[in-house]
């Protein structure tokens, strides 16, 4: 109990009246990331459960695990296999060598070790950036700085191409954090994602490194169009003849931003939340739901143009950001509805857009970043038609 | 009275701003912002609408019938508004085609409309005009400053001269290209807003809600 002492002994520093009063939020912090919060509801009508907010963040951050890995080895994989052709350079390179491992794509360790080279620096970047605004907030506001940043920096880092220079990548979670949340009043508070707010504030600020087809694999000189680029162009039926097979996209081996490629990681997260019951279920059906309806539904209208509309549903659940935005983001139970009924409707809704965005609109390739902000938006609109329809039916029940 | 008239040009530009304390004129602050030169020529014509047209109201307010005041309020904005759009057109060729649309909806703009029903119908000619000039230089103000901040960080530029070299021409500054979009300058708003209140707190409305407190036991 070596810690728990030293914790107790300097805590009168922090708490009112000590010297370091105005830190405490940063004590508590600390105190409550190593240990169960102190501070728990006392008024009444609380039923009280093991799940506390810290436990739910923890969950998700767990459930992520997968996407990590996945994300690690994919963005080594596909650097290491556009370094054999095309040659490496940069101080990463200067690393590996020194530690001997080399550029072999066959290599599962120099792939995870390459990517690591990648996604850390970021996830770096976001920590301290976002961090700092955080720590900022809650010392000037008074209110505590809780895990809930922990999983908004986490799936902000893998949602960001691995090329994104981390000066951006500071920018956006700052903008995500104090645009998004904080500005609202924090955690629990935020109406929108801030992992997508700062994702989508990068998209259109700086678009030249955030799209196209040379930002997802770190190698000079390399293009390589995402799944979702080459359909929009050229039809899903290209992606074979490009050496991309629906079992490659499943499980992950194609260029996209860093954490979102594999479907099978974020299939087996979302395994995890709906276990844990995290995630609602309900908004996971929703969205699968809508997006499958509206996908057959361009099958069969069809289009002699638009290639995309071609495009059948299991691609569309396998490419871009479905799946990834489907298991983290769509379940976000803050920024989501609130009502069963709603959750249903809030899927769909993000389903429906999602294949909208995609197929009808050739300005933005992928669209799971924007029909999830979208839905965002309309959730309290959503919770408030199902709460009136549930007044009016009670009232011409009882009459 | 020379005291009270210097109040009515300085209180609306921070204490009575039309834009961050009464949210007047947003849409066309969104619109015309994103280079400062057109920034400034629309808050020049916008200032200058709205003093003569508070004057000529003010000149007329006993004459106008109060069940069609709006139609003949109307009438003067929109007269002025196109005397503006061939003045600019004739002068200025180039800005006015930035400016589009958005020199003809100064009719429109609350701002102009606001104070010709709020004060020129109440107030005598010259007291009308003043504060018609006040209300202007207030838009004026969060005009060039959101247009400082999206010309600057946009395109690196401030009127035109090059500040921060540009990625594309050889310097070292990415430009943000979310600021060359309208919307940004909802966020810009939205922050100065944020900084006024903070700077001067009985800006602050109070809340609609009320939270309750429960008695802890």
């Amino acid at each position: 109990m070596g810690l728990r002492s030293f914790f107790d002994r300097v805590e009168p520093h922090f708490v009112k009246g000590g010297k370091w009063e105005r830190y405490f939020p940063v004590y508590e912090m600390v105190e409550s990331f190593l240990y169960t919060p102190k501070t728990v509801t006392t008024v009444a009508p609380h039923a009280r459960s093991y799940i506390d907010m810290k436990r739910i963040m923890t969950y998700v951050v767990i459930a992520t695990i997968p996407c990590i890995l996945m994300a690690l080895y994919n963005t080594g994989y596909q650097t290491n296999r556009a370094i054999a052709e095309f040659g490496a350079s940069g101080w990463r390179t200067a690393v590996i060598e020194t530690l001997g491992i080399g550029f072999d794509a066959t290599n599962p360790l120099a792939n995870m070790l390459h990517g690591l080279l990648y996604f850390l620096p970021i996830y770096i970047t976001t920590l301290v950036a976002g961090g700092i605004a955080e720590v900022i907030f809650a010392t000037v506001r008074k209110h505590e700085v809780n895990e809930g940043f922990l999983v908004t920096s986490m799936l902000y880092a893998l949602i960001v191409p691995a090329t994104t220079p981390l000066w951006q990548v500071a920018l956006g979670i700052l903008f995500g954090v104090v645009i998004g949340k904080e500005v609202f009043g924090g955690t629990g508070k935020n109406f929108l994602n801030p992992a997508l707010t700062g994702r989508a504030f990068l998209y259109f600020a700086y678009p030249a490194q955030m799209s196209g087809d040379s930002v997802w694999v770190p190698v000079d000189g390399y293009t390589g169009a995402t799944a979702l680029a080459v359909s929009a162009s050229d039809g899903f039926q290209e992606l074979a003849a490009r050496g991309m097979t629906w079992w490659d996209s499943f499980l992950g081996f194609i260029p996209g931003s860093m954490g979102e490629t594999s479907t099978l990681a974020c299939a087996i997260g979302l395994v995890f939340l709906l276990a844990t019951r995290i995630a609602n279920y309900r908004m996971v059906v929703g969205c699968m739901a809508g997006m499958m309806a509206f996908s057959l539904l361009l099958n069969w209208i069809g289009s002699s143009s638009n290639p995309m509309f071609a495009m059948p549903w299991y691609w569309h659940l396998v490419t871009g950001g479905f799946a990834f935005g489907l298991v983290f983001m769509v379940t976000e139970p803050v920024s989501g509805a609130h009502t069963n009924m709603g959750r249903y409707v809030y899927g769909a809704l993000i389903g429906v857009m999602v294949v909208l965005i995609r197929v009808l609109n050739p300005a933005f390739p992928e669209g799971m970043m924007l029909a999830i902000l979208f839905g965002n938006v309309f959730a309290p609109l959503i919770d408030y038609f199902v709460v009136q329809a549930n007044i009016k039916r009670r009232s011409k029940r009882n009459g | 009275m020379a005291h009270k008239r210097r109040e009515m040009l300085i209180d609306p530009l921070v204490d009575n701003n039309p834009i961050t304390l009464q949210v007047l004129g947003i849409c066309s602050a969104l619109a015309v912002t994103s280079s400062l030169q057109v920034a400034f020529v629309m808050a020049l014509a916008v200032t200058l609408v709205t003093a003569f047209s508070s004057m000529f109201i003010s000149m007329i307010r006993s004459q106008i019938p109060g069940s069609i005041r709006i139609i003949v309020q109307m009438v003067i904005i929109a007269s002025l508004v196109i005397v503006v759009d061939q003045l600019l057109k004739a002068f200025a060729f180039e800005i006015s085609k930035t400016l589009s649309v958005f020199v003809g909806l100064i009719i429109t703009n609350c701002i102009v409309m606001g104070r010709a029903e709020a004060f020129a119908m109440k107030n005598p000619p010259f007291e009308s005009f003043i504060d018609g000039i006040g209300n202007g230089l207030g838009y004026g103000l969060i005009l060039m400053l959101v247009g400082v901040v999206r010309e600057l960080f946009g395109s690196g530029s401030l009127f035109g001269f090059t500040i921060l070299e540009t990625v594309n021409n050889g310097g070292w500054y990415v430009p943000n290209g979310l600021l060359l979009l309208p919307p940004s300058a909802f966020f810009i708003i939205g922050l100065l807003i944020w900084a006024f209140r903070s700077w001067k707190p009985e800006q602050v409305e109070e809340r609609e809600y009320k939270i309750q407190t429960v008695e802890t036991h």
